[in-house]
């Protein structure tokens, strides 16, 4: 039975040609909550690395592109806090110089939600007692990505939802809200600062004894695990928060 | 101050390898940052009272002109000067001919940041005033050869104790001591005569307050009184025009935030409202009283897209909770202000072009944001910044190259599906049997301190495809 919600899934760029089963995961846990999901078949990037580089023009053209995909459905739901803070913060700066299209972009953006926010504020999802069977069990601890942390508000969400699932456990290291370094194309153009940055959040995942650091934003899970492994800890596990609750993990 | 900016990722690379600074950087989170956390708690509503300062420091900046005649009028009226500068260097010769109308020969000075802007104790020393720091910090870092500071408000910050100790034995002349009240208490033995020589005290302002045409100066040791009040005949403050606030009340406003954000202080041990110079009937306070305040760039912000970075108060939050700063220290973004404020400010009054790297060293984490008393925007102002040096051109080639390339294929759907499938095909090919990818041809910035886990070589786009097409044959 659906709940009625008709739901445009963004996936993300880097889940498009990084994880997939990321956005797998994210699609499993819209259709348990009984979304009617549609994928946009022509949706390629939010424009957030042109954005945060000074380049406005292309920012705005995929802004334009993306509210005309997406403004359509009830809700959209991005994998992502950096993503969604990206259309839900920003888009209408980009947007804000044209009447129409920041109307449009206004009743937009409080549709825009970051898919822990969606799963537990709107649809207020409740994981079934056998889920997870299969998928990844033991200690996790969260860390929490900038954008959808400061930009968002998205904190208790990820919380209240791991804090469901049979056979997770969650447990909170030190500075978990700090920034993990990866800052986008700072990760690229400053990589040593980027990798000290990360070095501390390394230790402050070790020191909290979990088994699994999970997160909501794919840029910091390719950091912290590219960093974790280059510095020899090939056992960490670094998952996505949609994978864990889809117990694909 | 020179810039030095442009030399901002070789410097970021030696701060990173000096094992002794990482250490030492470490202070920053033990001591400002939960000392922040927990000293804004004592106020019933933090939020409310941010808000507040925000809207009495926007006051200010919007009508700048008019507060500061009125602060000039009220100035006047208790009998001090006010003088304007329009660069640094011209504020630095007003106070050299301040130093010489009165013959000053010695010249004892608190913290100022603007005086660094000015390279003000260089244009001293070169007329012949002999100027003291008397801020420890600042004291500490004139006697190691003039040591530019790497904080604003904790200027030694980069130094442990044992350096400053290895220094004090070295410049003093006498036994090394180990105990920081020891040292603190040598510093004061040294200075206490120079306090009670010189002829000028130099002093910033930490605001300037319209109605009354007094100077607010906040310190942890007292030495500004020493500097103001006890032996000077002329005290020079020296301070931006955007300091300025309109009334006594806008200062308590800002003075609840001001050491709770800086140092988690309820309040600085002390703190200074000095108005006029002595009158007849009073004891204490100098003969003569100046103000230099110095544009140095700050009105060129006025009504422009970087307005709000005016109404900073300079507590140094930004750069206590700034992921960077906290790796690399002050040192390396090359001018007079780091962290998240510097990397506005720098490009503002030095020049974008010689300080291109700093909108860009910045993970654009909004921690600056968060903590910033006086709410500035810090990372858009960065974001526009990085606007600035795009649209000038002042990027590397291969930037516009990248971004022109990538852009075309994102706004073609069909162009990018195809793209990004093959390059998933390739990353996966490159990640072989390990499904690790250790060194990324064109992407050495990645490979170079990370590994790359592989993907599965097939991109979403495809895989839902697929997906879709099995579910309706099964619908079927």
């Amino acid at each position: 039975m659906q709940n009625g919600f008709r739901v445009g899934l963004f996936y993300t760029c880097l889940v498009d040609l990084m994880r997939p089963e990321i956005g797998f995961a994210a699609l499993k846990l819209l259709e348990a909550s009984r979304c009617e999901v549609v994928v946009p078949e022509s949706q390629t990037c939010c424009g957030q690395p042109a954005y945060n580089s000074g380049d406005r023009h292309v920012a705005r053209e995929l802004a334009e592109k993306f509210v005309r995909e997406f403004e359509s459905f009830d809700y959209v739901v991005i994998p992502s806090g950096s993503c969604g803070g990206m259309v839900r913060a920003h888009y209408l700066d980009l947007l804000s110089d044209d009447p129409q299209w920041r109307a449009r972009m206004e009743s937009l953006a409080q549709r825009v939600y970051e898919l822990t926010d969606f799963l537990h504020t709107v649809v207020k999802f409740r994981q079934s007692p056998n889920a997870g069977a299969g998928g990844f069990q033991g200690t996790v601890t969260y860390h929490d990505s900038c954008s959808g942390l400061r930009e968002l508000g998205v904190q208790q969400q990820p919380r209240a939802l791991l804090r469901q699932m049979p056979g997770v456990r969650l447990t909170e290291m030190k500075d978990c809200r700090n920034c993990c370094g990866f800052g986008g194309t700072f990760a690229v153009k400053y990589g040593e600062i980027s990798a000290a940055i990360a070095d501390e959040k390394c230790t402050n995942i070790h020191a909290s004894g979990a088994q699994a650091v999970v997160l909501g934003d794919l840029g910091c899970m390719l950091h912290i695990e590219g960093r974790l492994r280059r510095t020899g800890d090939d056992k960490t596990r670094v998952l996505h928060v949609a994978q864990v609750l889809a117990g694909e993990g | 101050m020179q810039v030095q900016a442009m030399h901002f990722k070789a410097r970021a690379g030696e701060k990173l390898a000096d094992r002794r600074l990482q250490q030492n950087l470490k202070k920053l989170a033990t001591k400002f940052v939960t000392g922040r956390a927990a000293a804004i708690t004592e106020l019933d509503d933090f939020e409310a009272t941010r808000e507040a300062a925000k809207e009495r420091r926007m006051r200010a900046i919007e009508n700048l002109d008019v507060w500061l005649e009125t602060f000039e009028q009220e100035a006047n009226r208790r009998g001090a000067t006010v003088l304007y500068a329009q660069s640094a260097q011209d504020a630095a010769q007003l106070v050299v001919q301040i130093a010489q109308r009165h013959e000053v020969r010695k010249a004892i000075k608190s913290k100022s940041m603007v005086s660094e802007e000015m390279a003000l104790n260089a244009a001293l020393e070169a007329a012949g005033v002999h100027v003291v720091e008397t801020d420890l910090g600042e004291y500490i870092l004139q006697i190691n050869d003039n040591e530019p500071p790497s904080h604003i408000i904790a200027p030694v910050v980069h130094k442990d104790k044992e350096e400053i100790s290895e220094l004090f034995a070295r410049v003093h002349g006498k036994p090394r001591l180990s105990d920081i009240e020891q040292l603190a208490h040598e510093a004061r033995e040294v200075l206490r005569p120079q306090f009670l020589a010189a002829d000028m005290g130099i002093t910033g302002g930490n605001f300037i307050v319209a109605e009354t045409g007094s100077v607010a100066i906040v310190t942890n040791e007292g030495n500004e009184g020493m500097c103001t009040i006890v032996p000077p005949k002329v005290h020079v403050v020296v301070t931006g025009i955007e300091k300025v606030l309109p009334t006594l009340e806008d200062l308590a406003t800002v003075m609840r935030l001001l050491p709770r954000s800086a140092t988690g202080q309820s309040i600085s041990n002390y703190f200074s409202l000095l108005t006029g110079p002595r009158a007849p009937d009073e004891q204490d306070g100098p003969e003569h009283m100046y103000f230099v305040l110095v544009d140095g760039g700050r009105s060129s912000l006025i009504g422009g897209e970087f307005q709000d970075m005016l109404r900073c108060i300079k507590c140094g939050a930004c750069m206590n909770h700034c992921p960077v700063y906290q790796k690399i220290g002050g040192h390396a973004y090359g001018w007079v202000y780091p962290g998240p404020m510097g990397s506005v400010l720098t490009p503002s009054y030095a020049g974008v072009r010689d300080a291109l790297d700093l909108p860009q060293a910045s993970t654009l984490c909004g921690e600056c944001h968060v903590v910033c008393p006086v709410k500035i925007p810090l990372p858009d102002l960065l974001r526009k910044l990085r606007e600035k040096q795009f649209e000038g051109k002042m990027r590397p080639e291969a930037e516009y190259f990248g971004f022109s390339l990538w852009a075309y294929f994102a706004t073609r759907p069909a162009l990018y599906a195809l793209a990004s499938g093959l390059g998933a095909r390739v990353l996966r090919w490159m990640g072989g049997s390990k499904k690790t990818i250790s060194r990324l041809p064109f992407g050495g910035g990645w490979t170079d301190t990370r590994e790359m886990s592989a993907p599965s070589g097939k991109t979403f786009r495809e895989l839902y495809r697929q997906h879709r097409r099995r579910h309706q044959q099964e619908g079927k």
